[in-house]
């Protein structure tokens, strides 16, 4: 109620959770995986990441209880609700919404009172995500990044809004390095984009190295972008290092967009990094992930938090860094009122239709897990319903916010977890076999052993069919007991089944957006009921 | 991108067969030892009808590129004349399926060595 | 002879005497693989590029055996070594019997 709620805000102030400076004087701030979330929301955390290989049982590969017990957070304590989902609707109501870019720019401000040097460097996944970012092809963030004094930015989904937009963003809008190491043009195969910059601040050289999301051609639409390459590419990072090194750089950053368990891997395989800012998993860590003498940060996604990392710097090296993952409490944090001005700015021309109420939710929609949350099954609904399909599949996009139980869909919560540039909703057949297959295929780009082939996104959500999955098997061995969830009936092979489903990668997809399809669907329904899915097991 | 075509994981007898044909026929049958040579290759393939790929193997007078479980394994011979300043080479290459790529250097003192990387190619889509 | 069969090569202008200079070589050419059907069912017949050479003032850099399995576009990238003055001559051999020349000259300073 509101009188815990009051207690429970007035345990915390600004200055608590902003916190003071470390031993060293070099200071980085990190957001990424913003996705377009410009002003507070609700997003619970996953109930589901499943590590594998090496990576199982290990940090970001905790969630509730677990993940409680590796950092000491109380159960119900003001952190447990921004980094775990048990009782996220009860500590929600406690701890208030999370994010929104004024609060943010208040924790950048603070910051830099009291370090004017700070780099405020962004991991990407920037420009897309919301009803105003799709209409005004990405502008609407550059310009709110500008102003929050944006030293860097690495990207992935900035690409799916086509290489032409790209391109005129960085070359005429952006204002500050667009860094990717490890993007290449397909023809001569030289590099795309510069792979670092140098900055001198506090007194020292520090080079920020951008890594791009390795995966972009696979994972989301090449034609988009069609004369650029990605890729690990391991080796070039090696080199650029040591090109930076040899520069006279004292500290590297690698601000990246591989995803945690890449990121691991590459601070093992790549000498020389001081500290990786890692993105695209979308995992908040409350404590440095150290692997040899590289440090790795997560700080997040969708603006619930700000890292700040302060790095002690002597005889032209890093000594030792302290970090502090800010989570951005929005009663807590005061407004930073320019930021607010210029974010109301950018969601005028859209405000009434975003606030256009759609139906209501008696339950809480979220997304974020290896396998489906709520909102997927209600786009899957959506699919099966207004698509008349038999079987529906939607990404294992880890984006979106959530709705409350009891709250208002509204179109912008629609958008929140839909608005991208390729959203027909198309109707097809496939048999069971390419089915099995289509699963089998991103199920391994997911819990591949080899965090190299893993693509970090989350296992395709999947309407009207269940299975069971050994997520540690081989590609091929890992599903089975696929059944039609209509009928009871075995998943047969040869037998064409109709499915509906949105985001494929292939050019010249046809069909309505899917934003339509899941508004209509809601308007229909009028109150939408989430009830946990119990059609996808998890086995081994 | 729902809706393509199946991957087979498991290399046929025959492909196996022709792969191990090719070999013999660069290397007449000769010990192949595997330090010296390295073939640089995507981890999972962007697109599997364009796989930029670089052998490197120094000294050698030729480098091979086979790719079993394509129709044909053949895919490419790499002969250095006096004028290359190093034995290492790129191309792009297509992929039919996620497959080992193998890569055999014949040695100017006569000597084979192989190296193989694995490359996957994978349906797509559905990121985060 | 195949239509629009352009070659294009990167060779850098200058170099010093014994350098070592990276090449890159490309030609638009479909490399029809001899292995996809028509729309008929019919088989498509093979046409490819089937050799490219490098020679540097009459001496070989290196001599390309290409199979079907090398992409649309065939791309060779290369180190060469430069003695002295002089120029490149790129040849790429065609299934059809055509021969595509391209020759690049580099000064040595
Ligand atoms: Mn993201
Ligand atoms: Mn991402």
């Amino acid at each position: 109620g509101s009188w815990s709620r009051l207690a429970a805000q007035q345990r915390l102030t600004q200055s608590d959770l902003i916190g003071t400076s470390g031993p060293g004087t070099l200071t980085v701030i990190h957001v990424t995986d913003i996705h377009a979330q410009t002003v507070p929301l609700w997003f619970r955390e996953p109930e589901v990441n499943l590590g594998v290989g090496d990576a199982v049982g290990r940090p970001p590969h905790l969630t509730g209880a677990a993940f409680r017990a590796e950092f000491g957070i109380e159960k119900g304590s003001a952190l447990d609700y921004a980094l775990t989902y048990e009782d996220f609707v009860a500590l929600g109501r406690t701890y208030g919404r999370m994010g929104g870019l004024d609060r943010i720019a208040t924790v950048v401000k603070a910051i830099r009172a009291e370090r004017p040097d700070a780099l405020l460097l962004d991991g990407g996944d920037t420009w897309q995500g919301s009803l105003p970012a799709l209409k005004t092809q990405g502008a609407d963030m550059v310009k709110l990044f500008r102003a929050l004094g944006t030293n860097a930015m690495t990207s992935h989904f900035e690409f799916t809004l086509g290489i032409d937009r790209v391109t005129e963003i960085v070359e005429n809008e952006l204002g500050f390095p667009f860094l990717a190491a490890n993007a290449y043009d397909t023809t001569w195969d030289e590099p795309a984009y510069p792979a670092f910059e140098l900055f001198e601040r506090a007194g020292t050289k520090v080079a920020v190295i951008g890594q791009a999301f390795p995966y972009l051609p696979i994972a989301n639409p090449k034609w988009l972008f069609p004369d650029l390459s990605f890729g690990i590419r391991k080796d070039r990072l090696a080199s650029v290092v040591d090109e930076v090194r040899a520069g006279g750089a004292e500290v590297v950053i690698l601000l990246s967009h591989n995803g945690f368990d890449v990121d691991r891997k590459i601070a093992a395989d790549v000498p020389g990094i001081d500290v990786i800012l890692t993105g695209h998993t979308h995992d908040a860590i409350p404590e440095p992930v150290q692997v040899g003498q590289t440090f790795l940060i997560a700080s997040g996604s969708h603006g619930k938090f700000v890292s700040r990392v302060d790095i002690d710097v002597d005889g032209g090296a890093m000594k030792g860094l302290t970090h502090r993952l800010i989570p951005i409490f929005s009663d807590v944090i005061a407004p930073d009122p320019e930021m607010a001005a210029l974010v109301e700015e950018t969601r005028a021309p859209f405000k009434a239709e975003m606030s256009e109420v759609l139906g209501k939710a008696d339950g809480l929609l979220y997304r974020r897990g290896n396998f489906n949350g709520t909102w997927d099954d209600l786009i899957c609904d959506a699919l099966l319903t207004e698509r008349d399909a038999e079987i529906a599949l939607s990404p294992g996009f880890r984006w979106g916010s959530s709705v409350m139980p009891g709250e208002d869909i509204t179109r912008e919560h629609v958008f929140n977890a839909t608005a991208m540039s390729y959203p027909q909703a198309y109707r097809t057949e496939m048999t069971g076999e390419t089915l099995k297959t289509v699963l089998e295929d991103v199920a391994d780009n997911l819990f591949n052993q080899d965090p190299y082939y893993q693509q970090g996104g989350d296992m395709v959500r999947v309407g009207g069919m269940g299975y069971r999955i050994d997520i540690h098997a081989k590609i091929g061995a890992r599903l089975s007991d696929m059944t039609l969830l209509s009928t009871g009936e075995a998943i047969d092979p040869t037998r064409s089944y109709v499915v509906a489903g949105w985001a494929s990668v292939n050019e010249g997809t046809e069909g309505p957006p899917i934003w339509d399809v899941v508004e209509a669907h809601i308007r229909n329904k009028g109150t939408v009921s989430p009830s946990p899915n119990t059609s996808v097991v998890v086995a081994g | 991108a729902l809706g393509a075509t199946a991957a087979a994981l498991v290399l046929p007898q025959a492909a196996r067969a022709a792969i191990d044909e090719a070999v013999a026929a660069f290397t007449g049958g000769a010990e192949i030892g595997s330090e010296g040579i390295t073939l640089t290759a995507p981890e999972i393939a962007e697109n599997g009808n364009t796989v930029p790929i670089e052998v490197d193997a120094p000294g050698a007078v030729s480098i091979i590129v086979l790719a079993g479980g394509n129709p044909s394994p053949g895919v490419v011979t790499f002969n250095f004349g006096p004028l290359a300043a190093e034995q290492r080479a790129s191309t792009r290459i297509r992929l039919a399926t996620t497959q080992d790529v193998h890569a055999i250097a014949k040695l100017a003192d006569g000597r084979f060595v192989q190296t193989s990387s694995e490359v996957k190619v994978t349906i797509g889509g559905c990121g985060g | 002879m195949a239509e629009n069969v352009t070659p294009r090569v990167r060779v850098p202008k200058t170099a010093k005497a014994g350098e070592a200079v990276t090449i890159k070589s490309l030609i638009s050419h479909t490399m029809e693989s001899g292995q996809r059907r028509d729309k008929d069912g019919n088989l498509v017949p093979r046409s490819i590029i089937n050799r490219f050479t490098a020679d540097f003032n009459g001496t070989n850099v290196i001599d390309v055996t290409i199979e079907p399995a090398v992409s649309t576009n065939p791309y060779f990238e290369f180190q060469a070594t430069v003695p002295e003055s002089g120029a490149f001559a790129f040849t790429w051999y065609d299934d059809d019997g055509s021969v595509y020349k391209e020759n690049v000259e580099i000064t040595v300073a």
